[in-house]
Order: C-alpha cells, then sequence, then structure tokens
C-alpha cells in the first residue's frame, strides 16, 4: 500500500488507524467474496468431493442402503461391454471431429481473411451453426438424413446411388453424428483462426516476400503456420474437450442406438446415473470422465499459457 | 503476380467459400421450406423448395397446441434470467475484492476458482441431483438454475478485467466516502460494461442451448426450456410428422439466430470467450 500523508497524530496514533483500515479493508474483501466463496463450496466443491465418495460406494436413488464397496465400481467397469464400447465410440467421435473441424476452421478462416469480398456474409454463415440450438438442428440433420424421404439420399438417388440409413445404421450412425458435430464446430474453431491470423504483423509477409516466399502456399508455411502454432494448438485442445462432451446429438437422434453403436460417455453416464439411478456405479463412471477431462484441460491451459507468451 | 492469376485465385476463392456455405446453410433452408409443406409433399418431394400447398398455419399452429410452446419459450427466459443475474450479483462483486482488495485468504480462493474451471457440469450433476432430488424440488425453475448459480468462469473474467481498472478511480471514490458497495456499483459496474455484456452473451448461449442438465431435472413438459421441450414434442409427435417438427424448430432456433444477427461482432466476441473456459 502507498504511504499516505497522516494528519498529526503522533507516534502512537500512526500504526492503530493503519492496522484499522487494513481490517476494515479484510472485512470488506470477505464481505464482497462471501457468496460467491459459499456458492463455489455448495456447487463445486462439495459436490466434487461428493461424487468421488459416491463412486466409492453401491448407493442406488430409491434405496435407503449405502454400502462402501472400494474400488469394485472401477472393477465393475473393466468388465462393462456397454462402458467399454462407450469410451471407444467416444474416442473415434473425437478422433474424427478434431482433425476435421480443425482444418476446416482453419481453412475457412485463412479463404476469408485473403480478400476483402464477402467476408462479413462468409463469416456470419459459417458461424450460424454456433447459436443455433443443437438440439434443433439435429432435428433437422435427422431429417435431412432420412433414408427414405430425406433430402441427402433424395440426391443420391438423383446420380444412382443408394444413399444408407445415414443415422439409422450401426456402420454409418458414427460417422453421420460426427459429421454433424464437424458441421456444429467449424463455425468456433474459423473466429478463433481468425483472431489469431489478425494478430500477425503484417510486415512478417512482406519481409517473407522479399526474402524467398514467392508463392501464397510458401508464405503460408514461412509465415502464417508459424505464427498460427500456438493458436492452432490451442483451438485443437478446446476441439477435442468439447468433443469428448458430445451429448446432445447423441439424446435427441438416437439415444445410444442402434446395437450401442453410437454410445457415448456422456449418454453412458446419464442412462446409468439417471435413467437407472445406480448413482455410485455412475458416480465411477463420472470419475473417469473427470479425468480424462482433467488431463486435456491440464493441455488446454498450457496452451492457453504459451499463447499468451507469443504475443 | 499477374492481374489474371490474382482473378482466378479470388474466384476460386468465391467458389469454395460458396460452396461451403451452401452445405452450412442447407439445413436452415430445409428447416423454413419443410416447415411450410404438408405432410403429403414432404414423404414425396423433399427435394422441392417451394411447396405446391402452403400449410404454414397447420404445422405451426401443431407446433403451438401439441405442446404449450410459449410457455416453453418463457421457461427458457425466466431460467437464463435467473442464472444471468445470479451469476453477476455473485460474480462482480468477488472479483472486485479479489483485484482491488487486499483481504486474507485470497490467493486460494483464486486458486479453487481456477480449479473450480476444470469442473464441468458433468461432474457435479450425480450429487447435485441426489440432493435436489432429496429436497423434493425438481420439475421446478429453481432446480433448473440451482448448480449454475455460480460461475467461476464469471469471476475469472471480471477478474482479469478489474486487475486492468486504474486505482485512482478507487481510491478517489474512498476520499469522497463510498462504501466498497457502494464502489462495485456505482463506479465499477459503469466501467465493466463490456465485460459485463461479453459474459451475458456466453452465459445466455450456454445455457438457452444446453439440455444435459434440464433433462436430468425436468419431466414435465410445463417446465421445461426449449431444448428439452422439442424432445418432449418429439416424443408426442412419434417423429413423423415433420412439418410441425421443423415449425417447432424454427420457433425455438429463431430468438437467438435474430440477436445473433442483430448483434454479430458482440456474439462472436461473447462466444468465443468460452475459448477461455473449454
Amino acid at each position: 500500500m502507498d504511504s499516505i500523508a497522516l494528519p498529526a497524530g503522533g507516534r502512537a496514533g500512526t500504526s492503530n488507524p493503519a492496522a484499522a483500515a487494513r481490517r476494515s479493508e479484510a472485512f470488506a474483501g470477505w464481505r464482497l467474496a462471501g457468496p460467491a466463496v459459499a456458492l463455489l463450496a455448495l456447487l463445486i466443491l462439495l459436490p466434487t468431493i461428493a461424487v468421488v465418495a459416491l463412486s466409492l460406494t453401491d448407493f442406488e436413488l430409491g434405496y435407503d442402503e449405502i454400502r462402501f464397496v472400494g474400488l469394485d465400481n472401477y472393477l465393475e467397469l473393466l468388465d462393462d461391454r456397454t462402458f467399454l464400447i462407450s469410451l471407444g465410440n467416444t474416442l473415434t467421435y473425437t478422433l474424427i471431429v478434431t482433425p476435421l473441424s480443425v482444418a476446416l476452421g482453419l481453412g475457412a478462416a485463412l479463404l476469408i481473411e485473403a480478400d476483402v469480398r464477402g467476408r462479413a456474409l462468409f463469416r456470419t454463415v459459417y458461424f450460424l451453426p454456433v447459436v443455433s440450438l443443437l438440439v434443433a438442428m439435429a432435428t433437422v440433420w435427422q431429417y435431412l438424413l432420412h433414408p427414405t424421404i430425406g433430402p441427402v439420399n433424395a440426391l443420391l438417388r438423383l446420380v444412382g446411388i443408394a444413399g444408407p440409413n445415414w443415422l439409422g445404421g450401426s456402420d454409418t450412425v458414427l460417422l453421420s453424428l460426427a459429421f454433424i458435430g464437424v458441421w456444429q464446430a467449424v463455425g468456433f474453431n474459423m473466429v478463433l483462426f481468425l483472431a489469431g491470423l489478425t494478430a500477425i504483423p503484417r510486415e512478417l509477409y512482406a519481409a517473407a516476400e522479399v526474402d524467398r516466399a514467392a508463392t501464397a502456399w510458401d508464405r503460408f508455411w514461412l509465415v502464417t503456420w508459424p505464427m498460427l502454432g500456438p493458436t492452432t494448438l490451442f483451438v485443437v485442445t478446446i476441439s477435442v474437450i468439447n468433443a469428448v462432451k458430445v451429448f446432445e446429438t447423441v439424446s435427441t437422434i438416437t439415444q445410444g442406438g442402434p446395437n450401442r453403436a453410437s454410445e457415448v460417455l456422456l449418454w453412458t453416464i446419464y442412462q446409468e446415473g439417471f435413467v437407472y439411478l445406480r448413482v455410485g456405479y455412475a458416480s465411477a463412471m463420472t470419475v473417469v470422465f473427470l479425468g480424462i477431462l482433467m488431463v486435456l484441460m491440464v493441455l488446454q491451459y498450457r496452451a492457453l499459457d504459451q499463447r499468451v507468451h507469443y504475443t | 503476380m499477374t492481374p489474371q492469376a490474382w482473378t482466378l485465385a479470388r474466384a476460386l476463392r468465391l467458389a469454395i467459400l460458396s460452396v461451403g456455405a451452401l452445405v452450412f446453410l442447407a439445413p436452415y433452408v430445409w428447416m423454413l421450406s419443410t416447415a411450410m409443406k404438408p405432410r403429403e409433399e414432404i414423404f414425396s418431394s423433399s427435394l422441392t423448395l417451394i411447396p405446391e400447398r402452403l400449410a404454414v398455419v397447420e404445422n405451426f399452429s401443431k407446433a403451438f397446441t401439441r405442446v404449450p410452446m410459449l410457455q416453453l419459450l418463457m421457461n427458457g427466459v425466466i431460467v437464463c434470467t435467473i442464472i444471468l443475474v445470479v451469476q453477476v450479483l455473485v460474480a462482480l462483486p468477488c472479483a472486485y475484492a479479489l483485484a482491488k482488495l487486499r483481504f486474507p485468504g485470497a490467493r486460494t480462493l483464486i486458486a479453487a476458482i481456477m480449479l473450480g474451471l476444470l469442473v464441468p457440469i458433468h461432474a457435479t450433476a450425480l450429487p447435485i441431483y441426489v440432493a435436489l432430488s432429496g429436497a423434493g424440488v425438481l420439475n421446478t425453475y429453481f432446480a433448473l438454475a440451482a448448480p449454475f448459480m455460480i460461475s467461476v468462469f464469471a469471476i475469472f473474467l471480471f477478474l482479469q478485467f478489474f486487475r486492468a481498472m486504474p486505482d485512482d478511480l478507487i481510491n478517489a471514490a474512498r476520499l469522497d466516502g463510498m462504501s466498497e458497495l457502494g464502489i462495485v456499483l456505482r463506479v465499477i459496474v459503469p466501467n465493466a460494461w463490456p465485460a459485463i455484456t461479453a459474459f451475458s452473451i456466453f452465459s445466455v448461449v450456454a445455457h438457452w442451448n444446453d439440455l444435459f442438465w434440464p433433462q436430468i431435472v425436468v419431466t414435465e413438459t410445463a417446465m421445461a426450456p426449449p431444448p428439452l421441450g422439442l424432445i418432449f414434442f418429439r416424443a408426442a409427435e412419434a417423429g413423423d410428422d415433420y412439418g410441425a417438427l421443423m415449425a417447432a424448430t424454427v420457433v425455438v432456433t429463431v430468438p437467438l439466430l435474430a440477436a445473433f444477427l442483430l448483434a454479430q461482432r458482440r456474439f462472436i466476441e461473447g462466444i468465443t470467450l468460452t475459448g477461455l473456459k473449454g
């Protein structure tokens, strides 16, 4: 704190008002932060501890009995076919959606940034899915991809291809959901890349042109790509995190089916915990899910950290 | 580079972007088109965009009567408002205290907030559900809003913003004899509008579109926010009456889309904030 010129009051008086001021500042601080602290403890801290604790029990909602079962739930997970399928599907989904949505987001950003014509219009169009109600748009996609009355298969029929039952077949369902996921995520990634692109100093391109990069392709690899590095890392991690959290489209369209082919983590947790009410077991799944997210988010923080250092 | 090459590159750019734009717009176009089509045309000619016979009234009246659509929209507005108001009221004073006041435990609190950013609703949902169910308050606005009453992200965001605010402003207010709460209300809030606006858009978009939590705590159609209402609507319709279904999707999608088109820059700013949150 800055030294404040105190009114003449003798040496003994100077420390007491200062201490009093500190006390009142501390008091004010706690009073202002109090509600947030209470809610933080009640709604985040406590439930997180509780979910870990519950995962060690056989608690089921509706039954009064609750028994400590140690790591039994986790051991059961290792043998649970549905859960393992769910993990595998979530991984597949993420591995499809992440690279595609990042690459297309980058591509769109580069093309939009390259020239002024239509810039605002295209940015708006590509961003639309981000602000649209996903449940509603999933419903629309379900209609578009309908095997018999859907326009997609009708188009394919025009060129003589018999389209599959996109969302109804166990071979194509995850792919179709991933497609919708990409459609929804590209605009978000594009905007992050656009922000990254505008932060690149123009002089670098001029210098690159003078130097040796004659074509746009050369300039991309010499300037844009390295300068975008931190942004890209960041977009990748956030895309992975969002893909792992896929829920809305599955819940709206497929409910995990057909044949568990679109069973994903959050859907499985939702079913176990909130439909079958096996809270203890679902808590164990949640802890695994949270563990996966934590690892990803730590990676994301690292990416964010790097991004800050670059700029 | 020759002017001709430029034109070619430009044309190519426009072509690629336009094809992409068509794919992105297709669902919206068909949503509108199908919402206007009568049943028989939906089943016979899915590639025709303009219906021969308009069934707008038919489809939209179904959308508004099969489920209490106005009630659903109202639920969405009420829940989003409760959540946003509480989040901001709780986060602003806390962020101010952390940014500008010295008090014991402040560092620990900041660490707790950073940790809180790592915990999504999916992790805390089970215990909170058990508690709400035990208290017998499922199917209420309170249950819909409860887990979101604290936004660590809001605190984090405002904290960054307040740190950059000059101390002189606050010291001047203190010399005028304002209380700390008075400073928050009369000095901080008027200067924090950009951050508050950005956060508001982020919060409203997130909660208007959320399905996960409403699907957990609400089983009655009358209490459902729009996404869950749409799910109930599909169930009631056996998913076959696509005309009415598309009309319903139009109704629930339009409010946010319209707001977005009116205030695009702010929306993009607000939503990309999630980039910080994940």
